[in-house]
């Protein structure tokens, strides 16, 4: 009675038709097994995460930038504070391979400078015979290291008696580039302290007031609807201006820090707050109260880690505003002052019109900063994704 | 043109249907060759378990199909010309396909509560529905519409056009999708599960509905269910998928009378239906091996002896209310005046120890509500629960401190969802372990060993317990919430519509498992469900509940056959049996709901003056009814089915 074919020819009586096809009730279906039985949730992200190019690419790229706080008098060629009084307003030395059609191996020329007495200001000039060879793992500038320990040691120095200024100088004859190296130690770090903070305050209050809800959850809404109406800008100069003069730049780093986590910590007490909710309705919350859990265990076994992915997500997106606001504070004026340097320091020196007409590579320090805040918001962007591995 | 149409051909006729989907190392082939066909006038039904690609056949006729979709095979659809359309050849989303969406096809969703847009009335999308294809005056579509409305059986249409679609409810608004479907006249309409998130006694009426709009209009129907007993009520051909393979296909009475394929011969005896059939043994499709139930009796700390039936019951529930207030907006710190909704309202009912007391009722019946008063997860407003083990009495609903913990590990909750009721961030082993760390239960290697029991008394092996719950199946997961609940050797369970979210072939593991725990462990069971046939399978007792009110309860032999509340006798009538010789009561599927309770005999209604009881018929079978009313006003007992 069966047919190989289901179907009759157009508009025929059906027949009754039975697949040849074996039924193997213990067969697993297909796609079942990809291999991941035993992953962790940690183990689904990774994998989701690397899926995410762009994202693993600012990931690698931001670690190599932090480690490199570490070592950054090594990685610079000279001192944050070192000037060369012959050399003000350099332009950026091109570093050269060949000279005479031979290769030499990397080297800048030595640069001449007369004053132009018509406009005003100094012209550099390359001189094609001074070859300055840069040295590798070079004796250089001395300088102590984390503050501590004398050294000397360089990743690369100028010719003996020669100059390298990658990135130019500015008005005091300081090397842009060493600057913007020991400038990243206190951006970079900035955003980090600051997303801590604000991170800390997001997940206790936001944690308490989605856990327990009530009058505390409705206090902790209105409050944070109202810092979030108040312009960013003027409060921030009224919280600055609270900052002592008297106090040492590193209290002042510290003022900053507190500052900005201050101000952001309202976005990540919602998202908290409104994940909380979410996953209180999960059944295996109501199977663990059910089993006699307490509040505490709940909250760190069950809760926390269900929101932990998604925090740690938001937050890698809340670090690049911690940046910028530190350069916008410090750029108007109100933030950090010297000789602590950062990259809104080094931004303060750009602000006439003249200067980034006549010097603009003044500007380079801002390419650090959009560098890694898009870094930060690739990987934000993937973490997010990442976050939820389910899906 | 006329002559072509007397001529005998298929409205619809898939042939080698291939849906595979790129994934990271290979592909996914959902529809493997699937082949099928829809005659003109007729309902072909679609029969599979989730992931047996029967939905996305459905939507790739329609070309809905995920973009990434790799598509082959021929889908031919007859538009009253000399050749048929093959549907697959047309543009993705190109004018020709979307002239014969909506207007030759129509298609009917699952979830009646998302496949409305709540922004725009029911009218306004039935008519755009309508003028996308014919071109018309408002005044003339709404007309239209109106007449289409009434068709389908609301009985003021001018109303309901005008109201939105939270407006209405489940079942409403699903007539409302039937009518925006059928709005253009299609000759064919795609129903993917068009009943199973409602009723039983929606759910007939819409069946009602499918089937009078194909007598009336020869409107054909490809019906895509997992439900059996729908489609012996409504099919006249079946095409049965399995993994994306047609395992059989026939004319209805011939598949359910001589069913060949192991495949669906074994779906067919996983169904628990209702009648004497239906409480053999089911023969679940994959058998688990569980054996170490025994073992699990052994190492529980209470001595079973203890569990002996006796006289006293083991819970009862006296005059037991629970009201909702309804949520207000947030920012209203002043407490408003909305009424609060009872859930739950003045039940009484014993449930004894060692038995399985089945509850049953529609969605809003409350029965879910009980079942978290039972596990304390609220608190009653008025009445007393009380748990009498034989040592101690506890009124569950007033227990603090020290008594709570210990009913904690009593009293259990079986989840429904079994994704969302374990945790995706724990190891299985640490899922099942837990409970026994928050009581500090026995030393660490004991707590391993007795994880180790669980999992073998689940059919699982004991290298599950270093998995996380994602690499489960459904059943699997479901099975590991079971041993969660054992874990502290409860003498009380209750499970909450356990097997709703499961297919049918997996439902008949999860019931026989519980079966067998529950001889073995000597638990009691309170078992809430909406399906009929699976209470009478797993049940010694039945209680049915109505709109926060235990209408009626009793042994279940006398439930299910002699069954004297009308709202009882109507929901077991709105089941579907799936078997084409024993068909719905049609006409009686028509009388909605909402109005039932007017056409009740008069001793059962619930008249505000009138008091009401539970009258005692004798045999542990009571009813409510009227004070006054005597048990010999009654309608004769009747057996129903």
């Amino acid at each position: 009675m069966s047919t190989p074919n289901p179907l009759p020819p157009p508009g025929a009586e059906l027949t009754h038709y039975v697949s040849p096809a074996p039924f193997d009730p213990m067969a697993e279906p297909a796609g079942a097994t990809t291999g991941l039985e035993n992953a962790s949730q940690l183990r689904l992200m990774w994998i989701k995460f690397k899926r995410h190019r762009v994202a693993l690419i600012s990931g690698v790229f931001l670690l190599l930038f932090y480690a490199s706080l570490l070592i950054t008098e090594f990685l610079a060629p000279y001192r944050l504070d070192t000037r060369n009084l012959d050399f003000i307003y350099a332009p950026p030395q091109r570093v050269r391979l060949f000279h005479d059609g031979s290769f030499v191996g990397p080297f800048v020329y030595g640069q001449t400078m007369h004053l132009d007495m018509t406009e005003l200001r100094r012209i550099y000039t390359d001189d094609p015979t001074n070859v300055q060879r840069l040295r590798f793992f070079c004796r250089g500038e001395s300088y102590m290291f984390w503050n501590l320990v004398p050294a000397d040691l360089h990743l690369f120095c100028p010719a003996e008696g020669g100059r390298v200024n990658l990135l130019g100088t500015d008005r005091l004859g300081r090397d842009v580039f060493s600057r913007i190296l020991h400038g990243a130690r206190i951006s970079l770090t900035i955003g980090l302290l600051g997303t801590l903070v604000s991170f800390t305050l997001g997940i206790v209050i936001g944690g308490i007031a989605g856990y327990r809800g009530g009058w505390f959850d409705h206090g902790m809404q209105r409050m944070i609807e109202v810092i979030q109406s108040i312009p960013s800008i003027p409060l921030w100069m009224t919280l600055a201006a609270i900052i002592p003069l008297s106090w040492s730049p590193i209290l002042v780093y510290l003022g900053i820090t507190v500052i900005l986590g201050m101000l952001d910590w309202t976005g990540q007490a919602r998202a908290v707050r409104s994940k909380l909710f979410a996953l209180r309705e999960e059944d295996y919350v109501l199977a663990a109260e059910l089993m006699g859990a307490k509040s505490s265990r709940i909250i760190s076994r069950h809760l926390i880690p269900g929101v932990m992915s998604h925090l740690i997500a938001s937050a890698s997106l809340s670090v690049p505003g911690m940046i910028l606001g530190e350069t916008a504070l410090t750029f108007l004026g109100l933030g950090l002052r010297p000789p602590v340097t950062s990259w809104g320091i080094l931004l303060t020196e750009t602000r006439g019109v003249n200067i980034v007409a006549l010097y603009p590579w003044l500007l380079w320090p801002m390419a650090p900063v959009i560098l890694v805040i898009l870094a930060f918001n690739f990987l934000g962007d993937g973490l997010r994704d990442a976050a939820d591995p389910y899906r | 043109m006329d002559s072509l149409q007397n001529q005998p051909h298929d409205l619809l006729r898939v042939e080698g249907l291939k849906v595979a989907f790129p994934l990271l190392r290979g592909e996914l082939t959902a529809v493997d060759g699937a082949s099928l066909r829809v005659l003109p006038g007729k309902i072909t039904a679609l029969v599979g378990e989730s992931g047996s690609g029967k939905s996305m056949t459905g939507q790739t006729i329609m070309g809905l199909q995920p973009v990434q979709a790799m598509v082959s095979g021929r889908v031919l659809f007859d538009i009253g010309k000399a050749e048929p359309l093959d549907l697959l050849g047309l543009p993705r989303d190109g004018r020709m396909i979307r002239a014969i969406r909506g207007d030759r096809i129509g298609m009917i969703f699952q979830e009646p509560m998302t496949s409305f847009s709540p922004l725009h009335t029911i009218g306004n999308q039935l008519s755009e529905a309508l003028r996308l294809h014919r071109p018309m005056s408002r005044s003339e579509a709404r007309e239209r519409c109106e007449t289409m409305l009434a068709r389908v059986g609301f009985p003021h249409p001018g109303r309901v056009f005008d109201l939105y679609p939270f407006e209405l409810s489940g079942g409403m608004r699903q007539r409302a999708m039937i009518a925006m479907a059928a709005i253009c006249g299609p000759s064919l309409l795609i129903a993917d599960e068009p009943t199973t998130a409602l009723d039983v006694t929606i759910q007939a009426q819409i069946l009602a509905l499918i089937r009078d709009l194909q007598q009336e209009r020869g409107l054909a129907v490809l019906l895509i269910t997992h439900d059996l007993g729908v489609v012996a009520n409504l099919a006249d051909e079946i095409v049965v998928m399995h993994r994306g393979q047609v395992m059989e296909a026939g004319p209805t009475a011939e598949i359910f009378r001589n069913p060949q394929h192991p495949y669906l011969r074994g779906l067919m005896q996983a169904v628990p239906v209702l009648g004497a059939k239906g409480r053999v043994r089911l023969r679940p499709l994959r058998e688990i091996p569980a054996q170490g139930i025994l073992e699990l009796a052994r190492m529980s700390q209470q001595p079973v002896a203890m569990r002996a039936p006796g006289a006293r019951p083991l819970v009862s529930l006296r005059d037991v209310t629970k009201a909702f207030l309804p949520r207000h907006q947030s920012w209203s710190l002043i407490s408003s005046n909305a009424e609060p909704v009872t859930a739950v309202d003045g039940v009484s009912l014993d449930i004894f120890r060692g038995e399985c007391l089945g509850l049953v009722g529609e969605s809003g019946s409350g029965k879910t509500t009980v079942g978290k008063l039972l596990v304390r997860a609220l608190q009653p407003d008025s009445g007393s629960i009380i748990f009498d083990d034989g040592h101690d009495v506890v009124d569950i609903g007033e227990a603090e401190g020290k008594a709570l913990d210990a009913l904690r590990t009593r009293i259990q909750l079986i989840f429904q969802d079994p994704v969302s009721s374990l945790s995706p961030r724990m190891t299985v082993g640490n899922i099942l372990s837990e409970p026994l760390d928050v009581h500090r239960r026995g030393t660490p290697a004991h707590r391993r060993q007795l994880v180790m029991a669980l999992l073998r008394a689940i059919g699982l092996s004991e290298g599950a317990a270093s998995r996380f719950p994602h690499s489960f199946s459904g059943g699997q997961r479901q099975r590991i919430g079971i041993a969660r609940a054992l874990a502290l050797a409860p003498e009380f369970i209750i499970c909450d519509e356990v097997v709703s979210a499961l297919d049918v072939s997996v439902q008949a593991q999860i019931l026989n498992l519980l079966k067998d725990l529950q001889k073995e462990l000597h638990l009691t069971y309170m078992f809430i469900s909406h399906d009929l046939g699976v209470v009478n399978y797993m049940a010694d007792r039945i209680a049915v509940m109505w709109r926060g009110k235990l209408v009626e309860i009793g042994p279940r032999d006398l439930i299910m056959e002699a069954p004297v509340h009308p709202y009882t006798r109507a929901l077991l009538a709105a089941v579907p049996v799936p078997d084409p010789s024993r068909p719905l009561d049609i006409a009686a599927a028509r009388t909605p709901t909402a109005k039932a309770e007017a056409h009740w005999p008069a001793a059962f209604r619930e008249v505000r003056g009138q008091p009401v009881r539970m009258a005692d018929l004798g045999g542990g079978h009571l009813v409510r009814m009227q004070v006054l009313a005597e048990p010999h006003d009654l309608p004769s007992r009747r057996v129903v089915g």
